[in-house]
């Protein structure tokens, strides 16, 4: 267990049956950007109630279809607003469940606004998203440590420490890692929610 | 009473012709003369409801000479034609209702009206399923490309909602060949009556098109371009992903717009990738054509 794990509450949104509560519809599919929306609307009125640090899994498991427009609604549009500087709450998104189908949306809206997602794939952790390459290895590597200081992070790549600034700030930057300046750590946000 | 002759064969190309008819009808009441169709797709049969509308906007209710043939007869009741058409056309000749819906093998997706966005979820909702199994079975698609028509056809569908104003019609069928190619395809038509791409970019883009603008610059510009009136850069990416996936899968996607059209045109047909100056028709209509992988 990491300490800021004491901090972070773990919040689970299985997105199928949000569509269902959002819509007042029985759909197993995340079409069109009014169900994107009211899908986006719903998460956000849930991470609002509990007003602190939180990690939420967006869970795809039950979700069939999933149309670019959706996507773009529903997971472009909520990371775009945790990540600006207004966000209403310090909130961090996991994606869980998602089979080869429904990353073409996924990783089509991502690359569109530039942005980038942490996702629990059957292969492991993976970075989705416009990454480059030195970002994705200081990624990796967090998530390997667990949680870490820029000079661990430099350790663990046999780097400089100069060297990891500007992907770890980036990644920072995109919350894709979580950092907590009162203690230097830089958290993988794997870790911090809980198994399936 | 002008007469317009529906050609034997009523698919995107041929629909032209009844455009052009329609085009030259200088209004007064008309008469669709279908009696010699044998063969029609889901575009063309789309393309008729909605010049039924176009001839009716002048207070004249069209008139629908039956096909002859039973078989066609059968498979426009199996499709709902019927159910669509005699809202619009007083119809002569004696239809026949088809049952439609998963008692048709055939029919994959019957004429189904969009005009709110629970229409496309439910067509998305009938039409998945089996979609899957034809492009995995049939077309021979890998399941997970297979799991991209529903996602397809609901883009194309929010099209309509989104851009047109108004309210349109979706189809879709499996035939074992077409004339351009011999294999398996799925063929979908989606036709709306609305405002057509010009009138949907004009209020953000006409401005610096200057004398180009019109109905080809319009659909280049959301064809090629993915612009849209929306300022939002998370929109327009709908007919990108559709002409991605479609050209995945060496197939065809065309829309026609006003006087224009523009298509991303696979080898195996010779249609011109941009056709300006046709005849005009309000709305869009769009034909994709998905054909079974050659190599299986």
């Amino acid at each position: 267990m990491t300490d800021v794990s004491r901090d972070v509450v773990p919040l689970r949104f299985e997105l199928s049956s949000f569509v269902n509560r959002s819509v007042a519809s029985l759909y197993s599919h995340l079409v069109t950007r009014p169900t994107g929306q009211a899908v986006r609307l719903g998460i956000e009125s849930q991470i609002g109630e509990i007003g602190a640090l939180c990690v939420s899994i967006l869970d795809f498991g039950q979700v069939a279809v999933l149309d670019y427009s959706c996507a773009d609604e529903t997971v472009a549009k909520l990371i775009l607003r945790y990540q600006s500087d207004d966000r209403p709450a310090d909130a961090y998104f996991v994606a869980r469940g998602l089979a080869e189908h429904h990353l073409e949306a996924i990783e089509a809206v991502l690359e569109r606004h530039d942005l980038a997602l942490v996702a629990e794939l059957e292969t492991g952790p993976a970075l989705l998203g416009k990454v480059d390459a030195e970002e994705h290895e200081v990624w990796r590597a967090v998530e390997r440590l667990g949680r870490a200081t820029r000079d661990d992070v430099a350790g663990y790549l046999g780097v400089e420490t100069r060297e990891v600034s500007r992907p770890l700030n980036s990644l920072v930057r995109r919350r894709v890692v979580l950092y907590r300046e009162a203690t230097g750590l830089h958290y993988a946000l794997t870790p911090l929610v809980p198994d399936q | 009473m002008k007469v317009i002759t529906i050609p034997a064969t009523l698919e995107e190309r041929s629909f032209e012709d009844v455009v052009h008819a329609l085009a030259g009808a200088e209004g007064g009441r008309v008469l669709f003369d279908a009696r010699a169709l044998r063969w029609v797709d889901p575009y063309g049969m789309l393309g008729l409801l909605a010049a039924a509308e176009v001839a009716g906007r002048g207070g004249d209710r069209p008139v629908l000479q039956l096909p002859q043939a039973a078989e066609v007869l059968s498979y426009l009741g199996r499709m709902r034609f019927f159910d669509h058409a005699e809202e619009l056309f007083e119809m002569h000749g004696s239809p026949r209702r088809g049952r439609g819906g998963e008692a048709a093998s055939d029919v994959l997706l019957e004429i189904t009206p969009i005009r709110e966005y629970h229409d496309v979820h439910a067509a998305v909702d009938r039409v998945n399923a089996r979609a899957i199994e034809i492009l995995t079975h049939q077309l021979h698609y890998p399941t997970k490309e297979a799991w991209q028509f529903g996602s397809m056809l609901s883009e194309v569908c929010q099209n309509i909602l989104e851009h047109s104003q108004a309210t349109g019609w979706v189809a879709t069928q499996t035939y074992s060949r077409i004339p351009q190619l011999d294999r398996r395809v799925v063929k979908i038509g989606v036709v709306d009556l609305g405002i057509g791409f010009k009138g949907s970019l004009a209020g953000a883009h006409a401005a610096r098109f200057g004398d180009r603008w019109g109905d080809a610059a319009a659909l280049e510009a959301a064809f090629i371009h993915g612009l849209t009136r929306f300022h939002d850069p998370g929109r327009g990416q709908g007919l990108k992903q559709i002409r991605k996936q479609v050209g995945r899968w060496g197939g065809k996607v065309s829309i026609r717009s006003g006087t224009a059209r523009i298509a991303d045109v696979p080898d195996w047909d010779d249609t011109a990738p941009l056709e300006e100056k046709l005849p005009f028709f309000p709305g869009a209509q769009i034909g994709i054509v998905l054909p079974a992988r050659s190599d299986a």
